[in-house]
C-alpha cells in the first residue's frame, strides 16, 4: 500500500517531451502515404498484367522503384507509430507494455528492411 | 491489459434487485433501474426498480430519486446539491449517458430510465463514485493564474473583450466530471491520461492573456500520457451537459504544442 498522496500520484515521473513528436510525425506519414498509396494502386491497376514479369520489369525502373521504396518506408514507419499507441493504449505496464513496444518497433524496423531491401533488389539487381 | 470486463465480484447481472411497485391508483408510471452497490457490506451490486407516479414527481430525474429516497428507500445514495446545473454533484449514467441527473428531463427517456454511477471510478456507494483521483488530476494542471508581472497596485489585470472571450466558454466548466468518465482511454489510462476535464481546464489558462505561464504549462502536457491518450474519441464533448467543447480545446493544446516548433 502506497501513501502517496493523490496528487502525488497523478504527477507522477512528469511529463515525458515527445508526444507532440510523436503526434506530428504520425500525421506527416500519414500525409506522405496518400499520394503514395494512390500512385502506386493506379500504377499497378495500369499494368497490362500483374506478372512476375511484368511487375519486376516495372519496379525496376528507377521512377518506379523510389516512389515505392518511399512508401514502404512511411507504411512501416506509419505502422510502428500507430501499433506503439494501441499497445500504449491497452498493455499496462505490469502486463509488460516496455518490451511489447520494443518487440513492436523491431518486427517493423524488420518488415521495413525486408521489403526496402527487396526493392532495392530488383531496383539495382540484374534482369533476372 | 486494460479491463474490459468487471470482475465476478462486481458484475450486477448475477443478482437479482429489488422491485418496489408504484403506488394504487397511479397512471402514469416509469420505472427507475437504479445501481446498487455498498463496498462495505458483502452483497454484490443489483439492479433496484422503483416504479415511480409521475403525476407526483417533478420533470427532472433528480426530482424522482430525490422522491424514491424521500418516500420509498431512504437507502439509495447519490450526491445533489444546487438542483440547476451550476454544480455538478448528480453527474451520473442516465439512459447510458453520462449527465446531470437534475437537467435531463424523464420525458426525453423512452422506455425504463436506467441510472449508473459514473464509469469506471471506485464506488463509494450507489450512485457516489470516487473522484479523488479526477480532482487531483485538476489541481495537478495549477488552475490559478500564474504570472511573473506583479499586478498593478491601483486596479485589477486588465483583459481585453476579444481576450476574456477566449476563456469565457472553457472556464463555465463545473467539474461534473461527465467528459472524462465518457472516455474510453480515460478508463484503460486514467491514471496517467490527464482526461478531457483537467485538459480543458488547462487550455482555459494557456488561452489566458493575463497568464505568464503559457509554456510551462505547454512543458506540463507535452507527454505521451497526459495529453496524448487522447484519440479524438469525442465522447467526452457528447457528454458535456453545459455544451461545452473538451474535445476542440484538446485540439488546441496539440496545435500550440506543434507551432511552438516551428
Amino acid at each position: 500500500m502506497s501513501l502517496k498522496t493523490p496528487l502525488g500520484r497523478v504527477l507522477g515521473l512528469g511529463a515525458a517531451p515527445g508526444g507532440s513528436h510523436h503526434w506530428w510525425v504520425q500525421r506527416l506519414s500519414a500525409v506522405a502515404l496518400v499520394p503514395l498509396t494512390l500512385w502506386f494502386v493506379v500504377a499497378l491497376l495500369a499494368l497490362p498484367d500483374l506478372g512476375y514479369a511484368t511487375v519486376h520489369g516495372w519496379l525496376a525502373a528507377p521512377g518506379h522503384a523510389l516512389p515505392v521504396a518511399l512508401l514502404v518506408l512511411s507504411a512501416t514507419y506509419h505502422a510502428e507509430l500507430g501499433v506503439a499507441v494501441v499497445i500504449e493504449d491497452y498493455v499496462s505496464r505490469e502486463a509488460g507494455r516496455t518490451a511489447t513496444l520494443v518487440l513492436a518497433r523491431l518486427a517493423h524496423v524488420a518488415v521495413g528492411a525486408a521489403a526496402l531491401f527487396a526493392v532495392l533488389k530488383v531496383a539495382l539487381g540484374s534482369a533476372a | 491489459m486494460a479491463e474490459f470486463k468487471l470482475p465476478a465480484d462486481s458484475r450486477y447481472q448475477d443478482v437479482p434487485g429489488r422491485t418496489h411497485a408504484a403506488p394504487a391508483g397511479a397512471t402514469r408510471v416509469k420505472t427507475f433501474r437504479v445501481y446498487r452497490f455498498d463496498p462495505d457490506g458483502t452483497d454484490k451490486p443489483r439492479i433496484d426498480n422503483y416504479a415511480v407516479d409521475l403525476d407526483r414527481c417533478g420533470p427532472m430525474v433528480l426530482d424522482a430519486l430525490l422522491k424514491i429516497k424521500n418516500e420509498i428507500d431512504p437507502t439509495l445514495t447519490f450526491r445533489r446539491s444546487c438542483r440547476e446545473g451550476i454544480c455538478g454533484s448528480c453527474a451520473m449514467n442516465i439512459d447510458g449517458l453520462n449527465t446531470l441527473a437534475c437537467t435531463k428531463a424523464i420525458d426525453e427517456v423512452r422506455g425504463d430510465v436506467r441510472i449508473f454511477p459514473l464509469p469506471h471510478l471506485p464506488v463509494v456507494k450507489d450512485l457516489v463514485p470516487d473522484l479523488t483521483n479526477f480532482y487531483a488530476q485538476y489541481a495537478a494542471i495549477k488552475p490559478w493564474l500564474q504570472t511573473r508581472t506583479p499586478a498593478p497596485p491601483d486596479r485589477e489585470r486588465l483583459q481585453s473583450k476579444e481576450d476574456q472571450e477566449k476563456v469565457d466558454r472553457p472556464s463555465a466548466c463545473i467539474l461534473c466530471a461527465c467528459c472524462s468518465t465518457s472516455c474510453p482511454s480515460y478508463w484503460w489510462n486514467s491514471d496517467r491520461y490527464l482526461g478531457p476535464a483537467a485538459i480543458l481546464a488547462a487550455y482555459r489558462w494557456i488561452v489566458d492573456s493575463r497568464d505568464e505561464a503559457t509554456g510551462e504549462r505547454l512543458d506540463a502536457l507535452d507527454d505521451p500520457f497526459r495529453l496524448y491518450r487522447c484519440h479524438t474519441i469525442m465522447n467526452c464533448t457528447e457528454a458535456c451537459p453545459k455544451d461545452l467543447n473538451p474535445a476542440k480545446a484538446i485540439a488546441e493544446v496539440k496545435k500550440l504544442l506543434v507551432e511552438r516548433q516551428h
